[in-house]
């Protein structure tokens, strides 16, 4: 049984800025709203609020937010769908159910990690997980970072770090020159769409950037003390505290397949009103497609009008909805992941870092499913959130239908879950009298 | 400033800003949060949530993901190194 439960008109999943947006304008429509998020605060990804709370740009957000009656839920992570307009979550004391007639999803993206010798070691890390930890406290001045891998969170999470006095050493961009010439060129034809990356010129003046060069392997003995990065025909070691390193993001879609939404290429279909195959269950921000933090407000005001009854009154937003989605088509081609990578994991690597499964134990199958079941790949606590991105790039297998718990829940709430699943007067479950 | 506070990882004394993540304090009093399977050291790889890599005791509740949590004073934070 649930600790507690909440009835919403709309109920939303993700409070980065598609949730928040979805939330302020089903609220701004008179919707009784909730904005569920399973971090200690709400922000998301970019606006991640940590000592120094959120970033600019969110402020515009929380106002409304606050002029709202918006029942905000964060420390609350969503793991299950036991009935029809119904989820569960967990929640520090237990179980909480929640009810809703309209659900607006916007659970974001998380780094791609691609596996090379080294990548276990302490201090070889995320990007945007560098960030993270320095925006909640961390004091990064004076550690020496190599930053790699591909896409503009490159730059971003440099400038970042930068600001807040580390020595950037290195940026290697796996993406070649000629494909961010061609990136540049295609995105100045979207006009008046100002890139980050290339706002980030100033804040980055001085560090070294490399385009067509990728890491191959982290050194250190419980620490890292240096990587090596391969130019294409040269390799350079570099001496670093930190490693900093994704290969673009990945839609967070768990939650939309297992509520039955369907997928395209491994995003989350929706119509012009954002709104999923399943009626009544929207769907905004990056699950829909990576294109950055202007595209997830766009969608989130649309989902959050349309779930309260007011699709029409968002219509003003597509055009430049339709102007940022090529920015984010142009995005995906540029930074297309070069075959190369394929070839830095060596066969012991480990490639499942929670069973500590090997690139030579995996090679043998042939799917994802084969593998998990004999390999123990993917069946740690993580679910193949890692893993499962990695194999599909390394080896191509498509990920594994989608079955709850969607996060390691504890037991007493699994038992919840399981109840729900049989008769209420089953004896199974009726334990000890 | 943001506030100061103290808490403890393995024995040891570290002070973090109000609103710093136990991953936080666990980097500043450079230790690791877990041994593999294998037993190899691991710390924080997403700093989000997913991953589970950086996995410490907190007071009495063992396997708390330290990205997600956040210090509070006097608390005593045990990793595997
Ligand atoms: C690690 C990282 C760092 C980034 N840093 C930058 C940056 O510096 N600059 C930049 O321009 N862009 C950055 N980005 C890109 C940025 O994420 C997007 O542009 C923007 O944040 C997308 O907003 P969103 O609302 O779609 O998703 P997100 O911001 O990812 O928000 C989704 C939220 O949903 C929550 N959630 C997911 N599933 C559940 C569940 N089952 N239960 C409860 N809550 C759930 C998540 O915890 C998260 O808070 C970063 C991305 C990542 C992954
Ligand atoms: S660092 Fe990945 S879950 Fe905490």
């Amino acid at each position: 049984m649930a600790n507690a439960r909440k009835h919403f008109d709309v109920l939303v999943v993700g409070g980065g800025p598609a949730g928040l947006a979805a939330a302020v304008s089903a609220a701004e429509h008179g919707a009784r709203v909730g904005l569920v998020d399973d971090n200690p605060a709400l922000g998301g990804q970019i606006w991640r609020a940590g000592v120094v709370g959120h970033g600019p740009g969110a402020a515009r957000w929380i106002q409304r937010l606050e002029a709202t009656g918006i029942e905000i839920l964060c420390g609350t992570r969503v793991f299950d769908s036991p009935t029809q307009n119904s989820l569960h979550a967990e929640i520090e004391s237990g179980l909480l159910e929640l009810n809703y007639q309209k659900l607006v999803l916007a659970t974001g993206a998380r780094e791609r990690f691609l596996p090379f010798p080294g990548w276990t070691i302490p201090n070889v890390m995320g990007a945007g997980a560098l960030q993270a930890l320095v925006k909640s406290g961390f004091p990064v001045s004076d550690k020496r970072v190599v930053v790699a891998g591909t896409g503009p969170l490159l730059l971003a999470v440099a400038a970042y770090l930068r600001e807040h006095g580390a020595k950037i050493e290195l940026i290697c961009e796996q993406a070649s020159l000629a494909s961010l010439a061609l990136f540049a060129v295609s995105i100045l034809k979207l006009r008046d769409k100002i890139t980050q990356g290339l706002s980030l010129r100033k804040e980055l003046a001085g560090v070294r950037f490399v385009a067509g060069s990728w890491p191959v392997t982290a050194e250190g003995d419980g620490a890292l003390t240096a990587v090596v990065v391969s130019h294409g025909q040269k390799l350079e070691k570099i001496a670093c505290d930190f490693l900093a390193c994704g290969f673009l993001l990945v839609p967070n879609t768990v939650l939309p397949a297992l509520l039955g939404c369907r997928l395209q290429n491994g995003f989350v279909e929706v119509d012009r009103y954002q709104q999923t195959s399943v009626g009544g269950i929207y769907c905004a921000g990056e699950p829909t497609g990576i294109g950055g933090v202007d595209l997830s407000l766009i969608e989130g005001q649309v989902a959050g009008s349309a779930a309260a009854g007011h699709a029409e009154a968002s219509r003003s937003l597509f055009g430049e909805r339709r102007k940022l989605q090529r920015f984010s088509q142009a995005l995906d081609r540029a930074f297309a992941l070069r075959s190369e990578l394929r070839g830095i994991a060596l066969p012991e690597t480990i490639v499942c870092r929670c069973e500590d499964v090997t690139y030579e134990r995996l090679k043998p199958y042939t799917s994802w499913r084969n593998a998990k079941l004999q390999s123990r790949c993917g069946m740690g606590p993580c679910q193949g959130r890692v893993c499962g991105p990695a194999t599909e790039f390394l080896l191509g297998w498509s990920p594994d239908s989608v079955r709850p718990p969607v996060f390691p829940v504890r037991v007493e709430n699994l038992g919840a879950m399981v109840r729900d699943l049989v008769p209420q007067d089953s004896e199974l479950l009726r334990g000890p009298q | 400033m943001p506030e100061q506070i103290t808490l403890s990882v393995n024995g040891r004394s570290v002070t973090v800003p109000q609103g710093a993540t136990v991953a936080v304090a666990v980097a500043m009093a450079e230790a690791h949060c877990r041994n593999s399977v294998n037993g190899e050291p691991r710390t924080v790889l997403c700093g989000m949530g997913i991953c589970f890599e950086c996995r410490v005791q907190i007071n009495s509740s063992l396997h708390q993901r330290s990205c997600q949590m956040l210090c509070s004073p006097g608390m005593q934070v045990r990793t595997d190194g």
